[in-house]
């Protein structure tokens, strides 16, 4: 399945947040991670992932620091701030209000859809 | 990198091809070294993933470069993150693949401007003739042609261009419209407010080539008008020894250097430097640009210094009694001075950078800046209900002002900013922002001011 490249980015920031609000991670592991809570359905551009990291890291969201990886490369990792706890609430508020409004659009559509089928038929 | 080692001789290759890739994106401005790496980590961990699953090196290599994505893309949004990058590269993008001719061409434009800015200020002086008519148009005189050459160099659009008309028309009529008593203080205030205005709605808005909401571009220009500063005064300092020896050897064989020094090379150089100056920060921008933080570290300390020195002398009170005027000009002159100071250092500093000892020394400077104005405004304040108000003393109120609102919004970021509380992105942004509101202030100064004082 393709999901659409702008629903992606709009899911990038929140996902990110979320991620690291389980903890400190570096670019490649939180890719790993977006691929397997996707089961690989949600396929980013690798390379976009660092200018959002650091567009995060500007607005103070994350704190990034310089650590070494088990085989000795210099690796970057990111930590949620405070500020970046509560940026990544309020989406979730956000999330869920859209979340919440598609469901019920969904239900309508499916409940209202069925019976007039045949109906639609005769005209 | 265990994996690389000499007797790994079936990742020999994969090496190699890892350092062509990081050649290859290192050449992209956006992305700094620091950058780099944080790539490479990752491209080497795919790779390790990939050939675990079965890969050979090479299909893992190109299968793992593939999935980084688009390099211009990528680099296009490095690039729009981490403007302040761009800035010493500007020169070269907007450079056509003929750079060649086209900077032949450059040079001629530039020559060109500075000529035709000499010219005008030869003309205006000869059509002008008595020297405070001069003095109010001499800005009008130049920075036309300084924004010419970067609106050419910009290729902005004819709407931009027809904008760049505008402040010139408007300063030009009611500078010299405007019945402006003769050596009356208001004639001097639009003097000094004219090249303010111009500098902001003319050559800022030629600089950033018509985008002047952008908060990075009007960063950029900050960061021209400094090292325009410093271009010109290695100009200055250059020209003005090269003429001292001559005159000095002209006086030996008895010739006065003197007449043909005020009547035709000041009039034709002091513009003309002003141009190539210009010229020389676009070309130049990468030379300039490490002296930059290293000249804000060496005078921050020295401008506290000197701030404490005169809170010291305000507070031991023996003042002269009507000293009142020109302690508020001194006063203004010493906020603008730390105002540039706080302004170029935010301009040559990383904004991802952690806060650190110079961080907390700026916002020294900026709170001892505070405390020598707060005394001084008060001892205004109390000068000006007994003595009433002049033009002088309600223009030097008003800017003292401004620069209260900027020093104290910048102290409070700063402050938020040291103690990590926020990080330095609001800090930078408070400057770009406020900057317009001193344009607006010196057109006010310009064309407000003097109807209300009746032109004394």
């Amino acid at each position: 399945m393709h999901i659409d490249k702008d629903l992606v980015a709009a899911s990038a920031t929140p996902l990110v947040l979320g991620i690291l609000a389980d903890g400190e991670s570096y670019g490649y592991a939180i890719l790993k991670r977006v691929d397997a809570l996707s089961g690989g359905r949600m396929q980013w551009t690798d390379g976009m992932l660092y200018p959002l990291l650091h567009r995060l890291e500007r607005l103070g969201h994350v704190e990034s620091s310089w650590g070494t990886s088990d085989v000795g490369r210099r690796r970057k990792h990111y930590a949620l701030t405070a500020a970046g706890r509560a940026a990544l609430a309020e989406r979730q508020l956000q999330w869920s209000v859209v979340a919440d409004a598609l469901r019920q659009v969904w239900q309508a559509t499916e409940d209202g859809l069925r019976p007039p089928r045949p109906a639609e038929g005769l005209a | 990198m265990a994996a690389s080692t000499p007797g790994a001789v079936p990742h020999a290759e994969l090496e190699v091809q890892i350092g062509r890739w990081r050649d290859y994106v290192r050449r992209r401005e956006a992305i700094s070294a620091a950058d780099v790496d944080e790539m490479e980590d990752h491209l080497r961990e795919r790779v390790a993933d990939l050939t675990a699953s079965g890969l050979d090196d090479e299909e893992a290599f190109l299968v793992a470069v593939r999935r980084m994505g688009n390099l211009d893309a990528v680099s296009r949004e490095f690039a729009v993150e981490h403007s302040e990058r761009l800035w010493k590269q500007l020169v070269l993008v907007a450079e056509p693949a003929d750079g060649g001719t086209r900077s032949w061409r450059e040079l001629a434009v530039v020559l060109g401007c500075a000529v035709g800015a000499g010219v005008a200020v030869k003309v205006g002086s000869f059509l002008l003739g008595d020297d405070t008519a001069f003095l109010r148009n001499v800005a009008l005189l130049v920075l036309p042609f300084l924004a010419g050459y970067l609106a050419w160099k910009r290729r902005v659009t004819w709407q931009v261009g027809v904008a760049l008309l505008v402040p010139v028309a408007v300063l030009a009529t009611v500078l010299n419209v405007y019945p402006f008593a003769p050596d009356g203080s208001t004639a001097l205030l639009a003097a000094i407010h004219a090249p303010v205005v111009l500098w902001a709605a003319l050559v800022g808005v030629a600089y950033v080539g018509g985008r002047w909401r952008s908060d990075g571009r009007r960063m950029d220009f900050v960061r021209f008008t400094g090292e325009l500063a410093i271009y010109f005064a290695l100009l200055a300092l250059g020209g003005g020894v090269l003429l001292g020896l001559t005159a000095g050897v002209f006086t030996l064989a008895d010739l006065d250097l003197q007449p043909a020094l005020e009547s035709w090379i000041l009039p034709f150089c002091v513009p003309g430097a002003f141009v190539v100056a210009a010229w020389l920060v676009e070309a130049k921008q990468d030379v300039v640009e490490n002296i930059a933080p290293v000249l804000t570290r060496v005078f921050t300390p020295l401008t506290i210094v000197m701030l404490v020195a005169v809170l010291g002398v305000l507070l031991s009170g023996g003042w002269v009694v009507d000293a009142d005027r020109e302690l508020l000009i001194l006063m203004d002159a010493i906020l603008v001075l730390v105002v540039c100071l706080l302004l170029y250092s935010i301009s040559a500093r990383d904004p991802l950078a952690p806060p650190a000892s110079f961080d907390v020394l700026q916002l020294g400077l900026v709170a001892v800046a505070l405390a020598v104005d707060a005394v001084a405004l008060v001892a205004m304040f109390s000068r000006i209900a007994e003595f009433g108000v002049s033009p002088n003393k309600a223009v030097a109120l008003g800017l003292n002002l401004l620069l209260l609102v900027h020093l104290v919004r910048s102290a409070a970021l700063a402050t938020a900013f040291v103690r990590r509380r926020r990080p330095f992105d609001p800090l930078a942004r408070w400057q770009t922002r406020f900057l317009p509101v001193y344009a607006v202030w010196a057109g006010a100064v310009v064309l407000v001011v003097p109807p209300v004082f009746g032109f004394a």
